[in-house]
């Protein structure tokens, strides 16, 4: 018999067989139970349900059902011209609203065969490094909350604040800024912009210390992510994740170096991945590891730009944006590198019309989330919450 | 015009309607579900953190429905999504408070023509009490609307319908701009 | 021509050698260049040799979109092939087949990245893919009428009782 409150560890085995797969071997009889997560749950980050079919504690499988927040963005891609669309670019991936904007304003440049004025680029690049930073920050703080760390998520939106404000000032909105426009960008950077981008630098460098400290290198933050949800590199690049997942699983590929675009090949930046010293390469505390390291090269790639950025008297970022945008006949498939992975859009223009026949946005969570099926085999359903979190989506961008 | 306002006699004692009481006591202890639909949802999770901190006015989000009596419909709301919103709506207790937050929810925002899957406005299928406009709405803008629910509740007691609470508050009202004015002035 | 559109030519001649006239020619333009696979049941054969010939390495899938092509009466795909640490080429397919019950042989099983595309695609356009595994509609709800990114779609008047258009 077995004590009353003490759970006899030994009627359920869990038995690793590599290759992320596990056999469940148990003594007691047990009856599988449908278990829906979402689409009102807090550890969802959004309007994502998930249906565990669960063995007592553990999932034998959980299966994503998306959809609960399509806005027909493609849809509108077709009935807007292209300049109308960027406000669209958005609100897919609403943490990081400058790196969509700019994804598919580089893609549709590439069609347009236009060339961008130098101080644009380092605009462009010192604002999306910047929204990369406060996107990042957003995923630690609530990847802390999902395992029971209210502090960092404090901490980390005093912090970004910090960031909303400038680019507030910069663009004029606090979140969804229609900032970059094709060919160019909507305004000039105000007059004393480097002074400030340059203090909240000086300001922020300690703080990810500070971050570091308080959730990385935290003794339980570390047990609940360690060896969770580990995913080997050959099989993330067959499901096609990219970004800070793809680094996560030590594979060597940041799109700003591989597939460079606007003036990164000018910048002096690492791609961010785990030390096996740390974690385990693969698994759920790698992937935030990444994100970590990642906040520390974006500033200094500000930094960097701050440095080279020309300063032009009498500036119009306007001044190459064609009176009408009318690509050539033709297709292309352009991307950026997100916070969250690789952002596409695929275009077809028939050159004849201002919109696009069709325009296609490859999102990074989509297919990220993909392999949650295959993440989530065998795993407990505390560890479901720290293996959602960690792949840090944006259901925004998922369903589009 | 609050509790506090009320007149306190040197021995302690507080002479007010059981109305008052109540009211006071539901007012600063709105708690709203942690509902969050689409981008407004961060601008919600913004209004929560540090730098606005809601639980200043005894906001504080809960995770089930039957422990909150303030549904934020912050986001934009699908034709797949809007069954269950009805859903959490009735599985809130009574009485609930319904405020929607952002374009979206109000009128389908930047959706509303070509967007085949989105609900042109969540009035469609729960009734809304205050509307928050924006795209998305400011944080600032997000607590007037939740001081705009608390001042309804003001207007509410017992035998009072939400009906006729309504009508008072609408009498009540205040024009903006007539503020605003005055306040230039005053620092003119 | 650059160097990219010469690295995909090279690559397409692969292809095109082991499969003759089940591809088309390619179009070596300089914004993406594709090839069409003729013989649309070859496609999974083709999709498998891609990925694993040691020359292509075509290893991962960054997009598959869906589009209709009204005009000529076909829905069709397109893949955006390339591969990570191998050779650094890219090339884009484009897999065609008739715009009503026509269907696609699935490459799921190839790319694990297809699997959800290909959901996609089938929720937006209507196409069905031949050996899917989990053929279902993704983002839209399952009971919902038309395929929404077809060019001739009709928003349906309600759902579930509630008004759709504005
Ligand atoms: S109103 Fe604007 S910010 Fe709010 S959910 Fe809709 S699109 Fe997003």
């Amino acid at each position: 018999m077995q004590e009353l409150g003490k759970a006899d560890l030994n009627s359920t085995r869990i038995i690793p067989q590599g290759d992320n797969r596990v056999v469940i071997e148990k003594d007691l009889d047990t009856e599988y139970m449908v278990l829906s997560m979402g689409p009102q749950h807090p550890s969802t980050h959004g309007v994502l349900r998930l249906e565990c079919i669960t063995d007592g504690e553990v999932v034998v499988e959980a299966e994503p059902y998306l959809g609960y927040l399509h806005r027909c963005f493609e849809k509108y891609c077709e009935k807007v011209d292209y300049p109308g669309i960027v406000p669209y670019t958005d609100r897919m991936d609403y943490l990081a609203g400058i790196n969509n904007e700019m994804a598919f304003c580089i893609t549709v440049e590439k069609l347009l065969d236009i060339e961008i004025p130098r101080r644009v680029e380092f605009i462009r690049v010192i604002t999306a490094e910047l929204n990369r930073i406060a996107s990042h920050l957003v995923a630690i703080g609530t990847y802390g909350i999902d395992l029971g760390a209210f502090t960092p998520f404090l901490f980390c939106f005093r912090d970004r604040e910090h960031i909303l404000n400038l680019l507030e000032w910069i663009s004029g909105a606090r979140m969804l800024y229609n900032y970059v426009w094709i060919g160019g960008l909507s305004y000039d950077v105000p007059a004393d912009f480097k002074k400030r981008v340059d203090e909240f630098v000086t300001y922020f460098k300690p703080k990810v210390v500070e971050l570091y400290q308080l959730l990385t290198t935290n003794e339980i933050f570390v047990k609940r992510t360690k060896g969770i949800g580990i995913m080997p590199a050959d099989v993330a690049i067959n499901y096609g994740w990219s970004g800070p997942m793809l680094r996560g699983s030590g594979v060597d590929w940041d799109l700003r170096r591989n597939d460079p675009y606007s003036v990164y090949p000018e910048l002096d930046f690492k791609v961010a991945l785990p030390d096996p010293k740390f974690c385990e390469i693969g698994d759920s505390l790698a992937r935030h590891l990444v994100r970590a390291i990642e906040i520390d090269e974006s500033l200094k790639i500000i930094e960097q730009c701050l440095d080279k950025m020309p300063e032009v008297d009498g500036f119009d970022p306007r001044a190459a944006i064609p009176k009408k945008i009318r690509p050539k006949a033709g297709e292309v498939y352009g991307r950026a590198e997100n916070p969250r992975g690789e952002l596409g859009f695929y275009i077809q223009s028939d050159g004849k019309s201002t919109k696009p026949l069709r325009c296609k946005a490859r999102s990074s969570c989509f297919v990220n989330l993909s392999a949650m099926k295959d993440l989530s085999k065998g795993q407990l359903i505390p560890d479901l919450v720290a293996i959602i979190g960690s792949i840090d989506i944006v259901l925004g961008e998922v369903d589009r | 015009m609050g509790l506090l306002d009320a007149r306190i006699s040197n021995r302690n004692v507080l002479v007010t309607s059981v109305d008052n009481v109540m009211n006071w006591a539901r007012l600063s202890s709105l708690w709203p579900m942690g509902f969050g639909l689409a981008c407004c949802a961060i601008e919600m999770m913004a209004t929560n953190a540090s730098n606005y901190d809601l639980e200043r006015f005894g906001i504080f989000p809960r995770s089930s429905p039957r422990q909150s009596d303030l549904m934020i419909v912050a986001g934009t709301v699908t034709m797949k999504m809007a069954e269950k919103v009805v859903t959490l709506y009735e599985q809130m207790p009574e009485p609930r408070y319904v405020l929607s937050m952002g374009s979206c929810s109000n009128c389908g925002g930047p959706y509303w023509n070509h967007g085949y899957h989105v609900l042109k406005g969540v009035d469609r299928v729960i009734p809304v009490d205050v509307y928050v406009p924006g795209c998305p709405p400011r944080p600032e803008a997000l607590i007037g609307g939740l001081l705009k629910i608390q001042e309804l509740v003001r207007m509410e007691g017992i035998g009072v319908s939400r009906q006729e609470a309504l009508k008072k508050l609408a009498e009540k009202s205040v024009d903006p701009q007539q503020v605003i004015g005055q306040a230039r002035k005053a620092t003119a | 021509m650059p160097a990219a559109v010469q690295q995909s030519k090279a690559a397409y001649d692969i292809i095109r050698e082991r499969f003759g006239e089940a591809v088309s020619e390619c179009d070596a333009n300089p914004t993406m260049p594709f090839f069409e696979v003729a013989d649309t049941s070859k496609w999974a054969d083709i999709a498998l040799f891609m990925r694993d010939d040691s020359r292509l390495k075509f290893n991962y899938m960054a997009c598959l979109s869906g589009v209709d092509y009204m005009e000529q009466g076909q829905l069709g795909i397109v893949c955006n092939l390339e591969s990570i640490g191998g050779p650094t080429h890219k090339i884009a397919v484009k897999v065609k087949c008739a715009r009503d019950g026509g269907s696609i042989p699935s490459v799921s099983c190839v790319w694990h990245t297809a699997n959800w595309h290909e959901r996609e695609a089938y929720d937006m356009y209507g196409m069905t893919f031949e050996g899917h595994p989990d053929h279902r509609r993704i983002l839209c709800p399952e009971d919902w009428t038309g395929f929404p990114l077809r060019k001739d779609y009709q928003v349906q008047e309600t759902y579930h009782g509630i008004k759709v258009p504005y």
